[in-house]
């Protein structure tokens, strides 16, 4: 009976840490695979993952360490999917020259639809979707995104402010080509 | 100040992640640079268009459902997976024996702990009963024909009732064993949504009804003339409120 004891104990805890932040890890998953099946896929083999390992938790934050778990399942399922696209959605000197040409325009921004702002973040590379959303969308502090990202805080800070410049040039220019499509 | 060291910092500023010196320093420097102001307000603006609720996606109850399927799966070997009658009743007895075991030393452990349990036994089996073909044992919309199959198998006569005329229609009735006792599962369903209504003697006094949930189900539990009643669907509080009203008229 000691065993049975144990695990209902496992399993209330896993509900009680683990478990409120299914929606943070879909979310994760959704906006990394970038299609709701997929993510339900990556999602679902995160949380059983976690459930496995569930042992080696420590009281830490619980989400921090359900998404870091997402995300490895993430890195590991976009291997399987294609070795290239890979490579080219983790290199870290695309895109380099786009703060330069910015121009910003806060207003235009304003006036962006749900949908500019949904199909900006898919555009953009694994890791800088990553940590844009870890901040705007999970509201997570840079010190808890450094957790789930296994990286260092410089890294996140520096690619948070390559994402914005991004998302704000892709954003601009889709209103722009609006404008200019009568 | 390099231009990337303040791009960074105005990053920091409007993330909240400046210290107050910093934050000053920085603002005193927003005063008199167009530029970084400029700059300043266009985050702002990108940071408001991602506040769109629209842009967070939340896991669906299939996906709920699904995993918790799977984690009590992984959580402990699973006894209820084979048909009742299949098993010898050595088997039984030996896991009603565990059970009550189980039971009673969870019960000395804490009356509060016990009703966790119990909320997540009858989760669980709620869970079961959606999944395969262990909805119904008796698949009827009479309540005169599930009634009496109850009667048969239970030393207890659960009350059966036909809602179907408010909107919850009678599915038929299951079987279970739960909490150490046997239970009957009257089934219900409203829309998609299936109810399953559990009933057991229970000796204590009338209690009125208490919501609860768990795992995305609404429970709502209560004890009237010595019987108590649980009912859980994935339905929403309210429906099942008025599902229980129906019940206990």
């Amino acid at each position: 009976m000691e065993a049975g004891a144990n695990s209902d104990d496992k399993m209330a805890r896993f509900e009680r840490l683990v478990l409120p932040h299914l929606d943070s890890a879909y979310n994760l998953a959704r906006w990394m695979t970038r299609n709701p099946a997929d993510a339900e896929d990556v999602a679902q083999e995160a949380l059983l993952r976690a459930f496995r390992f569930f042992d080696g938790f420590r009281g830490e934050n619980g989400r921090v360490w359900l998404l870091a778990i997402v995300r490895n399942t993430y890195l590991t399922w976009i291997r399987r999917q294609s070795p290239q696209q890979n490579a080219t959605e983790f290199d870290e000197h695309l895109h380099t020259d786009l703060e330069l040409s910015l121009t910003p325009e806060s207003d235009v921004l304003r006036r962006a639809t749900v949908e500019q702002v949904r199909s900006a973040i898919e555009a953009l590379p694994a890791e800088y979707r990553e940590v844009i959303l870890m901040r705007e969308l999970e509201q997570m502090s840079y010190k808890e995104i450094a957790a789930a990202t296994e990286s260092a805080l410089g890294t996140v800070m520096s690619r948070l402010s390559r994402a914005r410049g991004m998302l704000r040039q892709r954003i601009a220019n889709e209103r722009r080509t609006e404008v200019k499509q009568p | 100040m390099t231009s990337h060291a303040q791009s960074n910092l105005l990053h920091a500023y409007v993330d909240d992640e400046l210290d107050l010196m910093r934050s000053m320093e920085l603002e005193d420097h927003l005063t008199e640079c167009a530029d970084c102001a400029q700059q300043l307000a266009s985050f702002r603006a990108l940071k408001a268009a991602m506040a769109a609720p629209e842009l967070r996606y939340t896991a669906s109850n299939d996906l709920r459902t699904r995993l918790i399927q799977q984690l009590q799966k992984a959580e402990r070997p699973p006894v209820r997976e084979q048909k009742m009658r299949s098993l010898p009743w050595w088997n039984w007895a030996a896991a009603a024996v565990c059970l009550l075991i189980a039971v009673g030393g969870l019960l000395l452990y804490s009356g509060n702990r016990h009703d966790q349990t119990l909320a997540r036994e009858l989760v669980a089996d709620h869970v079961r009963s959606l999944m395969a073909t262990h909805l119904t044992d008796v698949l009827t919309s009479d309540q005169h024909t599930v009634k009496p199959w109850f009667t048969g198998k239970l030393d207890f006569s659960p009350r059966v009732r036909d809602l179907s005329a408010d909107g919850f229609e009678l599915v038929g009735g299951r079987l279970d064993y739960l909490d150490g006792h046997s239970a009957a599962a009257i089934v219900y369903q409203r829309r998609k949504h299936v109810i399953n209504l559990f009933t057991w003697p229970e000796k204590s006094g009338d209690e009125s009804p208490h919501a609860t949930a768990q795992l995305g189900f609404n429970l709502i539990e209560w004890t009237q003339d010595g019987m108590y009643y649980c009912a859980i669907s994935d339905l929403n509080q309210q429906e099942l409120g008025e599902f229980v009203e129906l019940v206990r008229r």
